[in-house]
Order: C-alpha cells, then structure tokens, then sequence
C-alpha cells in the first residue's frame, strides 16, 4: 500500500484482524519519501498503525510517474525500508520473469546472493527490523537449490519464495513452492510474495508456506467482484439487481450482515462507496481464511478443511490436476472432493495402463 | 413526526425538538447529504463515530436509486433501513440533490419534473415519485415540486407555483400511512408568488415545509426577503426545511428567518477541494484568537491539505477535535493521501467536516438558547469576511 488499504480505515482494518500489512517502498520512496517519513517517526507513526509492517524491497517496479525502471543499490533499498521503519524489510533481489529462459535466470539468482551479503551489510536496525531474504531462481530446481542454501547459511529471520505468481503455470509453481518449503528451515516463515488467489494460498498453506501478499482482493473489489467460498461473485453482473441474499451468507462481516447484493450491484464501478464496501468484504474474507487455515491446523484438522474448501469451491469434483498433485505432495487427502472419474483416471495413471485404455471422460 | 418550537431568540431564530423515527433532535440541525442512501465516503461502520443523535439525519433523494436498483426490489427489501443497513437513522426524502440530481426547469412540463441526474435527464410524474416514497418508507418526505431558477419569466415563475401546489395535493392523496409529509413551497424571486404559495401551502394538511427553488441563483442578498416572505404566511409550530443552501453565512440566514432543517452540500464540496474546516467552535477559543501567521492563507476558516505547508505537520487538522480523523491522524498524512490520490482521504475529511460543521449547528442552538443569535451571527460574519 502507499500508507493506506484502499479505502479503508485502519480502525476497519483492526476489526476485520488483520495484522501485517505491506507497505510499497518504490511509491512510498517518491511520496512523501523515506526520509520524510523517518523524520516524522516511521511508517508506523505516519500512518497511526498499531500492528506489524513489511515492506517490500522497492525493486519489483517500473516508475508509474515518468516511465523510467527505478534502478536501487542493495544498500539503497536498505537504507530506504530502514528509514520506514517497518518490523520486516525484504532484501534486494534480482527477479526474473518465470517465463523467460536461459543465462539470465542463473545470473539473477547468484546475483540475488551476493545481494544478500551487501543489504546484511548496509541494514542498520537488525534489532528492530527483520530481513528476509528471498529465493530465486526461476523454475530450475538445482539454482532453486543453490539459492535456498546460500540463504539458509545467513541465517536470516526469515525467508521468502519469490519469483512466482508471474504468469507461469500453475504445476510448475507449486512445484517450486514444495521445493522450497521442503528445504528452508522449519523454525522460520515462509512467505510467498504475490500469493494470491484463495485457492492458490490454501495450496500453498498444505505445502508449508505460512505469509502471502496479494493487491487481488482489494484490486478485484474495485471491478465489482466479491471473493466468496464458491469462487468469485460479479456485482456487475444484471442478475444481482434483483437479488436480496446477501453476498455470502455464511460471512459474518458487517457489509454481508447489513447489505443485499442487489444495493451493491447499484452502487459498484458507479459509487466510491461500492469499492469500500466491496473492499472491506474482500479482505475480511481473506482474513477468514487464514484464520480457519490457522486454527484447522492447530486443531489438527487440517485435511477436512481443505476438502470442505475444494467442495464448496468445486462442487462437480472438478478440482484442477496440480492442486491435485500439489495435495499429494502435501500428504493431504483430497479423494473425497474429487469427482469419481477423476479419481479413477489418477488410480488408472498409476496403474501404468495402456494410453488408448485411459478415456477421457 | 412530532415538533415542538423550545426557545426564541431575537428575530425570527428558534430553537425546537423534533421527534422523529427513534430520534429527538434538536433543531436548528443539519441533514447529512448522501448518494444512494449512504455517505459519500464515510463508511457505514464509521457513522457511529459521529456525533449522535445530531448525524442521524440523513437527505436521500430517491432519484438515486433508479440507477441501478428497482422500487420493487427496495420495497421487497423492507425500505431504506433495512436497505442501508442504517437502523438508528431517520431518512428525509426530497428529490432534489444539490450535487447529481439537479432540477431542469427547462424540461419540466405538467406531467412531471425534469432533473439532470447521472443516468440522464429524467422526467417524473407525481405518481411515479409517491411509488418510490412508498418503497423506500422514509420517515420524512417532501412533495414534488417544479423548482425554477431566479431568471425565469414571471408566467413561468406562476405556473411553476400553480403545478407545486397541484402535485402536492396528489401526493398527499396518494401519501403512504407512515411518514411524515412536508409540503414544497415555491416561487422563484417573486416575493408575491413566494407569498402566495407559502399561504396555499398552509391550508394543507402537512406536518411541516419545505422551502424549494432557493439556491438555484437568487443572491445571498435578496434571500431574506424572500425566506420572510416564505414564512410569514406559515404557522409558527411546524418545522421548515430548506436545501441548497451551502455557507455557514447562508446557514445563519436561514435560520435568522426561522428555519428549522438544512440540507447542504458545503461538507461535500470542501471534502472534494481537500478543504477541512478549522474556524474555532470554542467559546474561549473564539474570545481569545490569535491566528499565527503560517495558519493564514486566504482564509482562515480552512485549511486546504492539500497545500505543501502540511507536509510535516504532525498537528491533527483541529487540536482538541475529538473526530475519529483528529483523533488519529495528522495534517501531514492527510497531505500524503492526497498527494497519492488515496479515498481514505476523503473519507478522513469527510468524517472531520461533518463533525466541525455539526459542531457549528451546536453553537447556533446554544446562541438561540442563550437569547443571543443575532450577536453570534454577527460577530461569525464579521470575524471571517
């Protein structure tokens, strides 16, 4: 965010539980800048919230001002996030897209190590900020490797898996996601930055992920989509006009308990109101989420959670294959979402039957 | 819908108690403005926060929501409380909206009003506006009225008299059994069709009044006359609501006259120009003011935070406003909010604006009790000319 939740207010923000929130160091670096910022105390104090902040390395962007690539220093980035005072800051990497092959993606990720020394070096308040490092190494698995333990040596606070949710697919994703997980240390987070859609961070939460950030429910609320245990709900849509459930019945924030998806559907893409409301839902509903994948797990019911999600979420036992495959991976039992053909076809896979013998159904 | 005039002050200021819905308010009180029922910022869950029982008033024209939501589906609904989840409000109905449903005398005809509203020009018939009072079931509406501006003809001025008077009585023949009426008053610039409206409009069996057609380009000076003209033929012990009238100065007109209810949409448009309100609302601030020379721009009643001067200030807008965005935040981060073109912004001032200018009304009723309006009038318009 640039010092704010799209419309909301940190009092709503509090109340629907939210307790980190991530702050964009490239646009908070241009307005009001770091410097200014620390002058008037920190993130913390400017934007009066109590509770945690992370901020991103300020690398990842293009300058939506004048166009130009904002070229940082590790020491830069480091002295900008120790100026905002945030309780996480990440290190500078060299992110490559996902899809693109070749050297590049070698030199980024042992350039992402020798940053990592450097941003060590520059960071000024390890006692009071944590800095992550972040594994790169685009979809190849041994630089994956060399990376995740030429971090683990610094022995950082924390880690994160970065690199993805840039339009690869989503089996290699997942892949590179339990690869990492199965390799960091267990003590320290994990946080998959750009994660994501619900589903995406369910699958990643059963592969051993713990932090994820995503603008999509906030970015989604302003096109006047509502994330719901089905999947998504259009406001726009002109069904919603005459529709007096509201959006998600079994939800208990304060937009589903006093408003119709009829009054939504007039007020988004035409009223501010619309996105603030629809923004408010979006996040209570992520934050729903992550307390349930918390609490499934404390309680050791971690499984039926995410096979009472799948269900709702796919209720043909459509469930895509890598989640699929992610699950198994995972070790979670997902049998009982699946439609019954489904799981023959994977039964029938496994048994190394014969191509032509497998139909598609 | 009970009302009851409490106190005098000189002149024709005064002092009541309105009960309405599950409210008593005081009067002189102002009408929080709204788009579809809600602010145009604050958030819902944030209202609470405003001082109550002075914000639960809230100005609903029901032209708003025939963009986008049927009269059937509200009614299916239950009506605006249940709509807007809005229990503990009280809801006025008047069409006009100073800000997105602006009457077009132009198009107006016998069959019905013009307005120039977001989803075009729209015509509605006394009938079709009746079925939008009876679906949404505001405790309070006013009657269809065909509102021109100061510089129409005299024929058009009359006849815009004549067809506000006949509506009235078709919408109070078809008026729902819930909801208090008020009737529309007319007349343009004439002080006698002003006069001759206002007379007719008292024989009618209406709970209060609404005083239309002022704000659409008469000036601040020929206001009074026409507003004596308006209340002179009305009786004393029902409540007079006007709209379009912005100013704190043409707020202290209004009631100078003897008005009871304001709709304004001053908050809204200082909201949008990044403007909060800081004239001092403390009697012994008032007393002892000493602006310091970085407060003053040009003027002193406001600030624009907009302005490069707040960027480090770590003040909130007013020291000792107990608003939720005084309360919390600063000048410099509102600058911030600004600068990134961030809704939190509005919503923040919004929140501040609409507290201070409450807090504006709260002195005004303390003059009229106090005997002393007409100083306190004077003394504001003399201090911020």
């Amino acid at each position: 965010m640039a010092g704010t939740i799209k419309g909301l207010a940190t009092y709503q923000l509090e109340e629907i539980g939210c307790q980190i929130i991530l702050g964009n160091t490239y646009h908070l670096a241009l307005r009001p800048t770091s410097e200014l910022i620390d002058e008037l105390g920190g993130l913390h104090k400017f934007m009066n919230w109590p509770r945690a902040l992370l901020t991103d390395s300020g690398g990842f962007q293009m300058s939506p001002v004048d166009g130009k690539p904002m070229l940082l220093t590790p020491e830069e980035s480091i002295q900008i996030q120790n100026r905002i005072g945030a309780d996480i800051i990440m290190a500078l990497d060299d992110v490559v897209k996902t899809t693109i092959t070749g050297p590049r993606i070698e030199e980024a990720m042992y350039r992402t190590l020798r940053w990592i020394d450097r941003c060590i070096a520059a960071h000024k308040r390890p006692h009071d900020q944590n800095l992550f490092g972040i594994v790169q190494g685009g979809l190849d698995p041994v630089l994956r490797d060399i990376c995740v333990r030429g971090l683990v040596d610094r022995n950082l606070p924390g880690y994160a898996i970065g690199g993805l949710a840039g339009g690869e697919d989503k089996d290699s994703f997942w892949r590179v996601v339990a690869q990492c997980t199965a390799t960091l240390p267990e003590d320290k987070p994990r946080y998959v930055m750009g994660v994501g859609y619900p589903l995406d961070i369910v699958v990643c939460s059963a592969l051993g992920a713990d932090m994820y950030d995503c603008v999509y429910p906030t970015r989604t609320a302003r096109f006047g989509t509502a994330l719901v245990p089905e999947g998504v709900l259009k406001l726009k849509h002109r069904a919603m006009a005459e529709d007096t459930r509201p959006i998600d019945p079994t939800c208990a924030c304060m937009v589903c308990k006093n408003y119709t998806r009829a009054y939504i559907h007039s007020l988004v893409t035409k009223d501010a109101m619309g996105s603030q409301l629809l923004s408010f839902h979006n996040l209570y509903y992520m934050m729903q989420l992550s307390k349930n994948l918390h609490s499934s797990i404390v309680q050791g019911k971690f499984p039926e959670f995410v096979c009472n999600f799948l269900q709702k979420m796919f209720p043909k036992g459509d469930i895509p294959e890598w989640v699929c495959n992610a699950m198994e991976v995972a070790e979670i039992d997902i049998s009982s979402c699946c439609a019954p053909f489904r799981y023959i076809q994977a039964t029938k896979v496994q048994s190394n039957l014969n191509e032509d013998e497998i139909q598609a159904v | 819908m009970k009302f009851a005039v409490k106190a005098w002050s000189n002149g024709g200021a005064r002092a009541g108690i309105l009960h309405l819905g599950t409210s008593t308010i005081d009067t002189p009180s102002l009408l929080l403005s709204t788009r579809k029922g809600l602010p145009h910022f604050i958030s819902p869950d944030l209202l609470s926060c405003l001082p109550s029982p002075e914000s639960r008033l809230l100005h609903v024209s029901p032209l708003h929501f025939l963009e986008g939501l049927s009269m059937k589906t509200i009614s299916k609904i239950g009506g605006l409380h249940q709509l807007l989840g809005l229990h503990d409000h009280c809801f006025v109905s008047v069409p006009r909206d100073s800000i997105q449903c602006l009457p077009e005398a132009n198009s107006t005809n016998k069959i019905g009003a013009s307005f120039e509203t977001p989803c075009g020009r729209l015509l509605i018939k006394p009938v079709e506006y009746m079925e939008m009072i009876s679906s949404t079931r505001p405790e309070l509406w006013a009657t269809l009225a065909d509102e021109v501006p100061a510089w129409v003809s005299d024929k058009r001025n009359k006849t815009s008299v004549d067809r506000t008077i006949k509506w009235l009585d078709e919408c109070i023949s078809l008026s729902p059994a819930s909801g208090a009426v008020f009737g529309a008053i007319v007349g343009g610039s004439s002080l006698e069709e002003r006069r001759r409206c206002a007379q007719e409009v008292a024989t009618r069996n209406v709970s209060g009044y609404w005083v239309g057609g002022l704000g659409l380009g008469e000036s601040m000076d020929e206001r009074p006359a026409l507003l004596n003209a308006v209340i002179e033929a009305l009786p004393e012990e029902k409540p007079r609501l006007i709209c379009g009238l912005g100013l704190p100065e043409e707020i202290l007109q209004g009631i100078a006259a003897g008005v009871d209810l304001f709709e304004s949409t001053y908050i809204y448009h200082l909201t949008l120009g990044g403007f909060a309100l800081t004239f001092p609302l403390d009697r012994t601030q008032i007393n002892a003011l000493n602006l310091a020379p970085s407060d003053v721009g040009s003027d002193p009643r406001k600030i624009n935070l907009r302005a490069t001067v707040f960027r480090k200030d770590t003040m909130p807008i007013v020291e000792g406003c107990t608003c939720y965005t005084c309360r919390n935040h600063t000048r410099a981060y509102i600058n911030h909010l600004l600068n990134v073109h961030e809704m939190l912004a509005q919503i923040l001032l919004e929140i501040h604006n609409t507290h201070h200018f409450l807090g504006f009304f709260r002195l005004i009723r303390e003059a009229i009790n106090a005997g002393r309006f007409e100083e306190f009038r004077k003394e504001f318009v003399q201090r911020w000319r």
